[in-house]
Order: structure tokens, then C-alpha cells, then sequence
């Protein structure tokens, strides 16, 4: 379902990716790990449309679609969604309103009434029992005063809520604690659908203990090095990256 | 869907950036009409342009005046000719032609006849209902009686025999004069002299309209009530004039509006509003302003330059200001309160947008004078295009005023990075049993939120929306539900495009 070919992209006059090229088919995860500043960030970016990142060269596709002709909100409507790294505070909004505001913006786009508030309250339920968020997060705003745990945890809750098919966990597992990690996966898990395909971005093995991928590639220096299956994140947990900047000199 | 971020097309020339696409945004919107700007093809008796002492004699003598009145406004004009034009604001207030500008023009005189009580001309009805202020009563907002005035005269004022039963007085400043002489006698200009300051001293000798109430003892007023002030005719100036007046243990809401046609050139419009608040009574004052502000060049607009103030002369009186201001070229205007009574309180609410060219100077004076007075004060700056938009306040507490309180929070948001916002708190206190707060914080809507609103399926524009009116929220809360509802509608359409 995503295609990219030969993807060159850079932040400010500094080349980032420097052709990027990899397939994910419906229904796989493909893990991405690789050193920091290797461009794993990037990349995420570029898919989701973050203005800031400039391509320079190549293309992705989305479902046949030219997804870089495409608008940032177009994409999500597409079923795009971004797990952020660093999840946004937005003073004022209420988790409510904007959640409301993103599910009747794509229910809008793909031609569906705007859900009535006593559904949209309903489904606001079930989807925050399903990641075990507190009640009392949506009446704040936007990931303001937001432990950590709490707004990593509140970004699934926003996939869960929108129902991407394609999805970024972008370093998800950073700053959460063994139960909390649990939680998150485990939330993921129960929202994949067999069509639902995924980067996951990470640093570590044990994100990738509960969702399991079907291939791991290593970027390094803006290019994709090295592709294996599960066995290769295990092998990067214990030896590092060395060994394959070794095996490329 | 043509807001497009083709972050990374290969195709060189076909590849926006995200600054085109602002400036995209900016000019479509800009080419939206102010939904307001409409004239009204109405005849209108207009009097020659220019001031002097002959113009306001034929005021007067318009109006049928008593000779104190005229009286009045000669002496507010002689001490005008001796004032300049303060230059004190944060706002580039250009040179003010004050011989080039009619000071009375009246949409409601017939051709030929000076019969005023026949009916009103269907053109100034309608001209009311498309601005969503339906002057027969069957169709009235319920609950709210409207006074509506246009250029320097009020049209007309519904629901004034229903209000008459409990005694409230409700009708435009010109009838008030005829029919309630020794109560506006005793009231006019006792919270705002004529001398005051220079737009007061103008407006005192040359006011037209505006609206009278008076609220009897003991009577909670069973209606909102409003005054919807609309420009029309071209170079005239409209110096709006309102006075309430909440005797003892009593209790009123009341609203302004304000709306003008779209010109190249300035009009003027220097009011004055005062409020008097007796023992035990309490007074809302809402104000939406949004005359028109003028082209994205910055061409014409509305000079909108006001004194506005109360006085809580009362114990235990209660007076609160709440504005929305999004329109004027120019907003100069400060509604103050003085805390005359033990134990009054005043609260200022505000929200004022500036977006383009324009400019306002905003906020408010509270002057602590009784023994356990309390005020509050919250200003929601938002500043957007190339505009200026800053909060001026004073808090004073007089020698006697022990246990006063005040605390204010003056709140500034940018959208872009070519406007400016500013903040000028002034404190001047006498008494060492005072507490006195005072919080600022300035904050810009960054790309990082509206990315983030924008990946998860939220256009810029709606985004801007949501944050804007999530900021004023605070402010928008203090308005009575109609006019919540247009005042957040009004304040995304202000700010539509501003962010690309």
C-alpha cells in the first residue's frame, strides 16, 4: 500500500534522506531503527506532509495515490496518523473538541454526516477504555500538563479514535515506564485490523516484544542499510550498530 | 481542498512552499466581503459639513433642546477649541479633518415634511432585519428589546411599553431629553465630564443618538436590552451617546452592536457611554463591536474613539464591561469603572482582534475608591497581518480604599510574525492594605500545533479557529448566549487566512 522510491529530502539546506527506498505491503509492521540523526524522524515527517521538510527527489505513493501532491490534512484523511516523538501542547482546546474536530474533518472528507454529540461522546468511551486514558485528560486541553506517560498514551488514544490504516509510532516507547509500555502495545494491538500496516520507530528491543514485525530495517546516514527480520533487532539490542558499519566499509 | 502543503513536489516551478501558501490564504480571504459592508439607499437629511457654534445651535434646536443642553455642548465645544489631539496611543491616528465631516445626518426625515411620528421607511427595516435585528417585535431575538440607531438618529426602540409597566425607562437620548428632562439634567456628564479629555469635550457638544435607561428601585429588568449602532451615510461622523442609570437593588444586562458600510475613506465615530450603579445594584454591559475596518491595505475603516465609564456610586454595586472588539481601523477606547461604594466590584472582560492594518489601544481604568472594592481585569489580545493591538490599564487605589483588590491577567496571542502586541499596566497605589496582581504572558499558534492539528485531519483555518476561540473562551463565557455564539463565529472569521 506504501511505496517509496528513491526518496531524497532535507530540513533547511541539510540533507536528511538520501534515498530512501522500501515497500510496505497491507498488514505488516516493519520496524526502523537506526542511530540518532540517521533520519528515522525524517522520514516519519515526510509521510505524514510536516511543511518543515522539503523532498528534493523521489516519490510515494498511497494506495496508487501521489501522496506528496497530497495536503497534510489530506493524508490523514487518506488514513494517515502519526504517533509524534514529542506530542504537541494546544492551550485552550479541549481534548474533546479537538478530537471531535479531527474524527468530523475526515468523516467530512470521505462524504459522512458529522457524528451527532451524544455518538461521538460514546465512542469517545469506548476507545479511551480500550487504552485505559482517564477521563479527566479530555477535559483539559490538548496534552497540556500531560505526564509523559499520558500523552504517549493519549496519542494511541487518538489512533484509536481516527482508525488510520497506515500508522507512525514514532519512538512511542520513549519515557514509559514497563506497565505503561504494556498498556500502549497492547492498545495498538487491539486496534490493528489485518489490513492496518505500520513504522515502528525505536530503540529498543522490548516495544518490539509485543508488536511483533515482520521485517526491521537499519537506517543509517539517511539510507536504509540493512534489512532482516525480528532476529535483526534482537541482534542490534546486543552488539549495537557497529558491526553493521563494519559489514558496509 | 486547495489549501495544498505539496511539501515535495519534483516538478521545481509546480512546488508551493509553505509562504505562498500563506500569502494564498491571506489574499482569498482578504477578497471576502466585510459582511456588513452594504449601504442603505435611504434619504437621508444631512447637514452641511463643518463645526462651529452655529452647527451645534442647529443640533440643538433639531433635537428641540432646553437651553441647559445647549448650553452644555457650547461650553463642551469652547474648552474642545482650546484641546489638541492627543497623540498618547499606541495607534497612528491620522490628522482628523474635523471641517470635513457632516455631524448630523438623519435616514428617518421625510422629503418635504418634518412629521417623524408616521411610520418608518421600509428601507431602514429592512436594512435592520439583514443585519439580523428585526425591529417589529413578533420577530425579535426573545428576551432582548433593541434600540436602533442609524448615523445620528435612533429608528427605532421595541418593546418600550412593555418595559414602561415595570417602570423602566427605555428609549433613545433624544427622547429621554423631551420626556425624562430632570433625570438626564441630573445624570449626563456626572461620570464622564465634558471635559474629561478631547473626544469626550467633542462629543459633548455635538452627540446625536444613543440610548437612555433607567432601571427604577428594586427591579431586576426582565429582558435584555440593547442598542445596535449602524453607520450610513457617507462623511458624517457618529457620536454616539448612552447613559444608564440602575438605581437601588436593581439589575440590568445590555448589549451593543455596531456595524458600518465599507468606504475608502475614515468615518468617525467618538461616543461616550455612562453608567451609574446605586447601592446594591448590579450592571452588565457587552459590547460586540465590529465596524468595518477597512481594506488589507488599510484604506478607510471606522475611527472608533470612545469614553466609556461607570460609577459604582453605590455600596455593594456591581458593574462588568465585556467587549469583543474585531472591527474599527482605529479602537482607542478604555471602559473604566470607578469604585466609589464599599464593597462594589468591576470586572473587565475583553477580547480584541486586530488583523491587516488595523490598530487598537485598548483596556481599562479601574479607580479604587471605597473601602473592600474589588476589580478584575482580563484582556485576550490576538494580533494578526500587520496590526498593532495593545492592552493600556490603570489600576489606582485612593488613600481610603482600604482592602482593595485587583488582579489582572493581560493575555497577548500573534499569529505571524509582522504584527505587534503590547502591554502598558500602570499602577498608582495609596494605600499599603492593597493587593494588587497583575499577570502578562505573550504566545504565538506556532507550526508545530497547526501541523500537529493538521495531521490528525484538522485544516489550518479550522485549527486557528479552534485555538483562537479555546484562548477566549474565558471572555466569550461572559456574554449572554446570543451573543456568544456570534462573537465566536465573528472572531474565525476575523482571523480566517491569517496563517498559512
Amino acid at each position: 500500500m506504501l511505496e517509496i522510491k528513491n526518496l531524497h529530502a532535507k530540513v533547511g539546506d541539510k540533507e536528511i534522506l538520501k534515498g530512501i527506498n522500501l515497500t510496505i505491503n497491507d498488514g505488516e509492521i516493519h520496524a526502523l531503527m537506526g542511530t540518532n540523526g540517521a533520519g528515522k524522524s525524517t522520514l516519519s515527517n515526510v509521510i505524514v506532509g510536516n511543511p518543515a521538510y522539503e523532498v528534493t527527489e523521489g516519490t510515494i505513493t498511497f494506495n496508487g495515490q501521489d501522496l506528496l501532491a497530497m495536503s497534510t490534512e489530506e493524508r490523514a484523511h487518506a488514513g494517515i496518523f502519526m504517533s509524534f516523538q514529542a506530542p504537541i501542547e494546544i492551550p485552550g482546546v479541549s481534548m474533546t473538541n479537538f478530537m471531535r474536530a479531527a474524527v468530523n474533518a475526515r468523516r467530512e472528507a470521505l462524504g459522512k454526516e458529522p457524528l451527532k454529540s451524544t455518538d461521538f461522546l460514546k465512542v469517545m468511551r469506548e476507545k479511551r477504555k480500550l487504552v485505559e486514558i482517564d477521563q479527566k485528560l479530555m477535559n483539559r486541553s490538548v496534552n497540556e500538563g500531560f505526564s509523559g506517560g499520558e500523552r504517549k498514551r493519549n496519542e494511541i488514544f487518538q489512533m484509536a479514535m481516527l482508525e488510520p490504516t497506515f500508522c507512525i509510532l514514532d519512538e512511542t516507547d520513549s519515557g514509559l515506564d514497563v506497565d505503561a509500555l504494556r498498556i500502549v502495545a497492547e492498545g495498538f494491538n487491539k486496534l490493528r485490523t489485518a489490513e492496518t500496516s505500520a513504522i515502528v520507530i525505536t530503540h529498543y528491543q522490548r516495544l518490539l516484544d509485543y508488536i511483533r514485525p515482520d521485517f526491521v530495517h537499519v537506517l543509517i546516514n539517511g539510507q536504509i542499510v540493512k534489512t532482516g527480520t525480528a532476529e535483526l533487532a534482537q541482534q542490534i539490542e546486543e552488539q549495537g550498530f557497529d558491526w553493521i558499519k563494519e559489514e558496509l566499509a | 481542498m486547495s489549501n495544498k502543503n505539496k511539501n515535495g513536489k519534483l516538478d521545481g516551478d509546480e512546488r508551493r512552499k509553505p509562504e505562498h501558501e500563506s500569502n494564498e490564504l491571506v489574499r482569498r480571504i482578504a477578497e471576502k466581503k466585510y459582511e456588513f459592508g452594504f449601504t442603505t439607499d435611504v434619504h437621508t437629511e444631512i447637514i452641511d459639513k463643518g463645526l462651529n457654534e452655529d452647527v451645534i445651535r442647529l443640533i440643538s434646536a433639531k433635537k428641540g433642546e432646553p437651553d441647559w443642553l445647549l448650553q452644555f455642548r457650547l461650553e463642551a465645544y469652547r474648552y474642545w477649541l482650546t484641546q489638541a489631539q492627543p497623540t498618547w496611543g499606541h495607534v497612528h491616528l491620522p490628522e482628523i479633518d474635523y471641517q470635513a465631516i457632516s455631524y448630523y445626518a438623519d435616514p428617518t426625515a421625510k422629503k418635504g415634511t418634518e412629521n417623524k411620528e408616521q411610520e418608518i421607511d421600509p428601507e431602514l427595516m429592512k436594512t435592520f432585519d439583514k443585519l439580523g435585528i428585526p425591529l417589529e417585535e413578533r420577530l425579535a431575538l426573545s428576551g432582548t428589546a433593541v434600540d436602533a440607531v442609524m448615523d445620528s438618529v435612533s429608528v427605532k426602540t421595541t418593546f418600550k411599553e412593555k418595559l414602561s409597566e415595570k417602570g423602566i425607562i427605555f428609549c433613545s437620548i433624544s427622547e429621554a431629553v423631551k420626556n425624562h428632562p430632570n433625570l438626564v439634567k441630573q445624570y449626563l456628564g456626572s461620570v464622564v465630564p465634558p471635559k474629561d479629555n478631547y473626544f469626550a469635550a467633542l462629543n459633548s457638544a455635538v452627540f446625536s443618538d444613543g440610548s437612555f435607561v433607567y432601571i427604577p428601585k428594586n427591579t431586576r429588568c426582565p429582558m435584555e436590552l440593547s442598542t445596535y449602532f449602524r453607520i450610513n451615510a457617507r462623511n458624517t461622523g457618529q457620536f454616539e451617546r448612552t447613559l444608564i442609570v440602575c438605581d437601588k437593588g436593581s439589575y440590568v444586562s445590555y448589549l451593543e452592536g455596531c456595524t458600518a458600510p465599507m468606504r475608502d475613506e475614515n468615518q468617525l465615530h467618538a461616543a461616550i457611554v455612562e453608567i451609574v450603579v446605586m447601592d446594591n445594584a448590579e450592571v452588565k454591559y457587552s459590547t460586540v463591536q465590529n465596524w468595518y475596518p477597512g481594506d488589507n491595505e488599510g484604506r478607510g475603516g471606522v475611527l472608533n474613539l470612545v469614553t466609556k465609564r461607570g460609577d459604582l456610586r453605590g455600596v455593594n454595586s456591581k458593574l462588568s464591561w465585556t467587549q469583543v472588539e474585531t472591527g474599527s481601523a482605529i479602537t482607542w477606547k478604555y471602559p473604566s469603572c470607578v469604585l466609589r461604594g464599599d464593597n462594589s466590584q468591576a470586572e473587565f472582560y475583553s477580547v480584541a482582534v486586530t488583523n491587516n492594518h488595523q490598530e487598537a489601544d485598548t483596556g481599562t481604568k479601574m479607580i479604587h475608591l471605597g473601602k473592600n472594592t474589588r476589580s478584575t481585569i482580563i484582556s485576550k489580545g490576538i494580533s494578526a497581518g500587520k496590526s498593532q493591538n495593545s492592552y493600556r490599564g490603570l489600576v489606582r487605589v485612593g488613600k481610603h480604599a482600604d482592602g482593595a483588590r485587583n488582579y489582572s491577567s493581560c493575555d497577548s496571542l500573534l499569529l505571524g510574525s509582522q504584527c505587534g502586541a503590547h502591554t502598558f499596566p500602570y499602577m498608582d497605589i495609596h494605600n499599603n492594605t492593597a493587593t494588587v496582581e497583575h499577570e502578562a504572558t505573550t504566545s504565538k499558534i506556532n507550526e508545530e500545533q497547526l501541523f500537529y492539528c493538521n495531521q490528525r485531519g484538522i485544516s489550518t483555518e479550522e485549527a486557528v479557529g479552534l485555538i483562537v476561540n479555546g484562548y477566549a473562551k474565558e471572555v466569550i463565557n461572559k456574554l449572554p448566549m446570543e451573543f456568544a455564539v456570534e462573537a465566536q463565529k465573528l472572531l474565525s472569521v476575523s482571523l480566517e487566512g491569517t496563517v498559512g
